[in-house]
This record gives structure tokens, C-alpha cells and sequence, in this order.
């Protein structure tokens, strides 16, 4: 038997013999945290809004966002948000804290390779790729948008 | 016909002292009885997870030579490797000891191929003692084939979770001990499995074809045997292996287990189990050792397996290799356990700091 089919034959059985993550449970987990994520982002802005009334409304949603980035990052720092992200997936993954997380976790890992060589050139390892991504969707979306 | 894998050892080396430490969520699974140490935290007091490691490999390596009642000196050659880049944590810890080395890479297969290759040496009268040690870290294993720490992502459900542990034992001719009679070196064997977080299926067909060639050459059936240990299939890779061997004609039946498969408990949700050089090491110093000793177990066949796969090739669209090794281990004698010393860590410890060669 040729080695090809024997693989293909064996990855198919393989494929088969996984045990499969059970959806309906892990979005409902997604959602929960998602959403509840979502509602204290909501919950910071409105609070702001009704602390400096005088604010413009753009400015008050970057410092919701500061306030969620911080929040991530200092429960990732404490060794929370792995544990949330374990149990919710995507849900903590997706928001913004997903994002500050990715970044801060890469850091605190290789803090013991030095501040240059460690932090600062892992800082980008997971959320780089996200970045790189974005730019070079929104450059395309920009070039759609202008011929339309 | 197929060439002969199989060595038989005529004059039987011996397994003259073990020692295994392993971290604290392997301390509260089922072989928790069994350990020598129990680290209290990962870090073992170290400001890195690599130093840890390397702390981890010289506990082991001094606690398998005070347990078997030899002398720092006594010992000729150390047989050691690891899952870390350049196999860091072994040679790192072997500077500090004044021994001939040879490091070994195996994956984490890398505990049968030591002990293969010092019965061996030892068999042919090339050493007296040697010392084999291997062991792995989580968190260092993490962050080299996977994400950091602290990430928050989900494992799939094959995914396997890295011992942290060392093992090591001390190989001779003199002394008491189960004997290592056969060993069985392993071809590398890839059958075209591509994810990284199902090592179980890409190392179960090296695992099969060792065995058979195993049975091939010795003339044994797994009846043959008290126990029949794989090191880190995990579940799903050992309900592969029995469904492969049964396809092959032979029937793996009570007596066979798998190391990673056993080495958590239901409430510690580690999915598929165990994995890492550390998998198998501390389970073999630990449980197996102790029950030979004991003569609870006469004949053991101890085959770990390793997928040596590294991220540049898997990145680069290589499938994952897989090898496995068998090693018996026989122990003839009634009740040998009392010939043993009893080794704590403090003493280890002081052992390896008094034992670091001058000038350093």
C-alpha cells in the first residue's frame, strides 16, 4: 500500500475518533462573558459621561477604552485572565480586553529575557499578526471605497 | 524480513536507585503516593521556569545516586536529555556535575532511549555506573511550542498538558534492583498528522510499529507481561494505538495502559492527560520502579514515545514525526525495596551544591 493513501486513510480515522467540543455550551459561555465584558464597558462610559458632563463623547469613549485595556491587563497580570478566557473563549478573546491581553501576557512571559530582547520584542508576537491584519484590511476596504 | 531492532542485554544491567520530583499539580494527581518530592511551587525558588528545570534535573540526578548508596564519584557517565532548544536544561545541569555526558534528544521518548543506551554501554562492559536522567517544565515547554502563560485561550480537547518533573535512575552491574533484560530502538515513523495539538495521533503508529517489532523479535505476546506502559499517548493516542495493534492482529488488553492517560486525576480536567520527557521519567522512578521493587510487578514493557517535531517545521507544513522505544524491565528477586535509602530533598540539595566542581 502506498505510503499517501495510507496517511490520508489514517488522518480520516483520526478526524473521526476526536472527541468534538460541544458548541451550544462554549457559545453560550462566549456570549455570557462577551456580553457581560460589553455591559461594564457601557457601564464605565456612562459613568464618565455623567462625571464630566462637559466631555465630548469621542473622548470619553477612548478613556472607556483605557480603563478596559487596564483592567485586562492587570487581570492578566494577576493570573486571572487566562482563567476567564479558559472558560469563556472567544467571548474574552474578541473585546478589546482579548487584545490588551494578548500583549500583556508575551511580556510578562519573557520579562526574564530582558527588557530589549524580551519584552519589547515579544510585546507584539500574538497581537502583531491582529495588527498587520487590520492595516492591510482597512487599506483594501479604503481602495474599494474610493472606486465606489 | 525485516531487520532485527531488538538488543538482548546478557548481562542484565541493573536499576540500582531512582529518584523523581515533580511540581505541584502533578503532586495532587494519582502518582502522588509515589513521588520522592513534591515541589511547592513551579518555580522552585528559581527566577526563571528554565532555571527551574535545570534545578530540577540536579535534584534528580543526586537523589537517584544517594538512593541507590553510591558516591557522587562512583558514577562514570550521565545519559540526560530534554524538550527545550539545544537540550539546555540537561547539559546546564550536567556542567555542575564532574561526568562524562551525552546529551540525547527523543522528544519525550527521551527516559527509554537513555536507559536503552546505558544498558547498553553497560552491557558491554564500556562503564560501571551510569546515570540516566530526563524531565520537562511546563511553563518552559509552553512557551516554546505554544502561547504564553497567561493567554487567555481554550485547549481543544486532545490537547495535552506537559508534566512538570524530572526522573532519573542510576544504571549498573553491582547492587540490587530490577534488571534491564531487552530494549527495543525505535524507527521514526509518520503517518501524515499536521496538528500540533494532537501529538497523541501522531505518535500512536511509531508506538505500534515499535511494539510489533517488539513482539516480532522477542517472540512475546502482551500476555507476556505484567504491565505494558506507553509514556504520553493520552487518551484519545492510546484508544489508537489498541484500535492500530488490533489491526495488526494483537490485542492489548488490561494490562496495558499509558502514562499520560493515568497521571491526572478526573477533577484536575487535564483533557487528553499528561505529556513531556517528564511524563514518562516520573512515572517509571515513581510508581513502576517502587511496585518491581516491591515484586508487585515482575515484567515491565516500558516504551515511551516522542514526536519530534520542532514549531520552524511544523510552521513550515512538516507533518510530526513520532519515534518510541522499548525498554523490559524485569525484576526477579522478592521484596528488594529495603536496599534503598530514603531520600529527602534537603539533603539532595545540599549534595548538589556541595558537589558543584571548584572554581565555580
Amino acid at each position: 500500500m502506498d505510503e499517501k493513501k495510507r496517511n490520508e486513510a489514517y488522518n480520516r480515522y483520526v478526524k473521526a475518533k476526536i472527541p468534538k467540543t460541544k458548541a451550544w455550551p462554549s457559545l453560550f459561555n462566549s456570549f455570557l462573558v462577551g456580553g457581560i465584558i460589553c455591559c461594564i464597558g457601557q457601564g464605565v462610559n456612562d459613568l464618565i459621561m455623567l462625571w464630566f458632563p462637559s466631555m465630548a463623547e469621542q473622548t470619553a469613549w477612548a478613556y472607556t477604552l483605557i480603563v478596559l485595556i487596564f483592567i485586562a491587563s492587570f487581570l492578566t497580570g494577576i493570573g486571572v485572565y487566562d482563567k476567564i478566557g479558559k472558560f469563556a473563549g472567544g467571548g474574552s478573546i474578541v473585546p478589546i480586553t482579548g487584545f490588551s491581553n494578548s500583549i500583556t501576557s508575551p511580556a510578562l512571559e519573557f520579562k526574564h529575557e530582558g527588557i530589549i530582547y524580551g519584552i519589547f520584542v515579544k510585546m507584539f508576537t500574538i497581537a502583531g499578526p491582529v495588527i498587520v491584519t487590520g492595516v492591510v484590511a482597512s487599506f483594501v476596504v479604503g481602495l474599494i471605497y474610493l472606486f465606489i | 524480513m525485516k531487520k532485527n531492532q531488538t538488543v538482548k542485554f546478557r548481562n542484565k544491567p541493573r536499576i540500582v536507585g531512582s529518584y523523581s520530583i515533580v511540581g505541584p499539580k502533578e503532586g495532587k494527581g494519582n502518582f502522588a503516593p509515589y513521588f520522592n518530592y513534591v515541589m511547592k511551587d513551579d518555580s522552585f525558588g528559581e527566577d526563571s521556569y528554565e532555571k527551574a528545570e535545570k534545578k530540577m534535573f540536579e535534584h534528580a540526578i543526586v537523589g537517584a545516586i544517594e538512593n541507590a548508596h553510591l558516591q557522587p564519584d562512583d558514577v562514570n557517565l550521565l545519559l540526560a536529555g530534554d524538550l527545550l532548544n539545544q537540550i539546555i536544561s540537561s547539559s546546564y545541569a550536567a556542567r555542575n556535575f564532574n561526568y562524562a555526558y551525552l546529551g540525547l534528544f527523543g522528544a519525550c521518548s527521551t527516559m527509554a532511549e537513555s536507559l536503552a543506551v546505558g544498558a547498553s554501554l553497560i552491557d558491554g562492559g564500556l562503564f560501571d555506573t551510569i546515570v540516566c536522567a530526563t524531565g520537562s517544565h511546563f511553563s518552559t515547554a509552553e512557551r516554546q511550542f505554544r502561547f504564553p502563560l497567561e493567554l487567555g485561550n481554550q485547549r481543544p480537547p486532545t490537547s495535552q498538558w506537559t508534566v512538570t518533573g524530572a526522573g532519573s535512575c542510576v544504571l549498573s552491574n553491582n547492587g540490587y534492583g530490577p534488571r534491564i533484560t531487552m530494549a527495543t530502538f525505535g524507527r521514526v515513523i509518520d503517518w501524515g498528522i499536521n496538528d500540533v495539538n494532537d501529538m497523541g495521533a501522531a505518535m500512536a503508529p511509531a508506538a505500534m510499529d515499535t511494539m510489533l517489532a517488539h513482539f516480532r523479535d522477542t517472540k512475546t505476546t502482551p500476555d507476556d507481561y505484567d504491565l505494558i506502559v506507553t509514556g504520553d499517548l493520552g487518551k484519545l493516542g492510546s484508544e489508537i494505538l489498541i484500535d492500530l495493534m488490533e489491526d495488526n492482529g494483537v490485542k492489548l488488553g488490561l494490562n496495558y495502559n499509558d502514562c499520560g492517560q493515568m497521571y491526572y486525576t478526573r477533577n484536575q480536567n487535564m483533557l487528553s492527560g499528561g505529556s513531556g520527557c517528564g511524563c514518562s521519567a516520573t512515572v517509571l522512578n515513581s510508581y513502576i520502579i517502587d511496585k518491581l521493587r516491591k515484586g508487585e510487578l515482575k515484567r515491565v514493557l516500558f516504551m515511551p514515545t516522542g514526536a519530534l517535531m520542532s514549531t520552524t517545521a511544523t510552521q513550515q507544513g512538516e507533518s510530526i514525526p513520532g519515534i518510541c522505544h522499548a525498554v523490559v524491565i524485569e525484576c526477579d528477586e522478592e521484596n528488594v525495596d529495603k536496599y534503598y535509602k530514603k531520600v529527602s530533598t534537603s539533603t539532595a540539595y545540599k549534595t548538589t551544591k556541595g558537589n558543584r566542581k571548584k572554581g565555580e
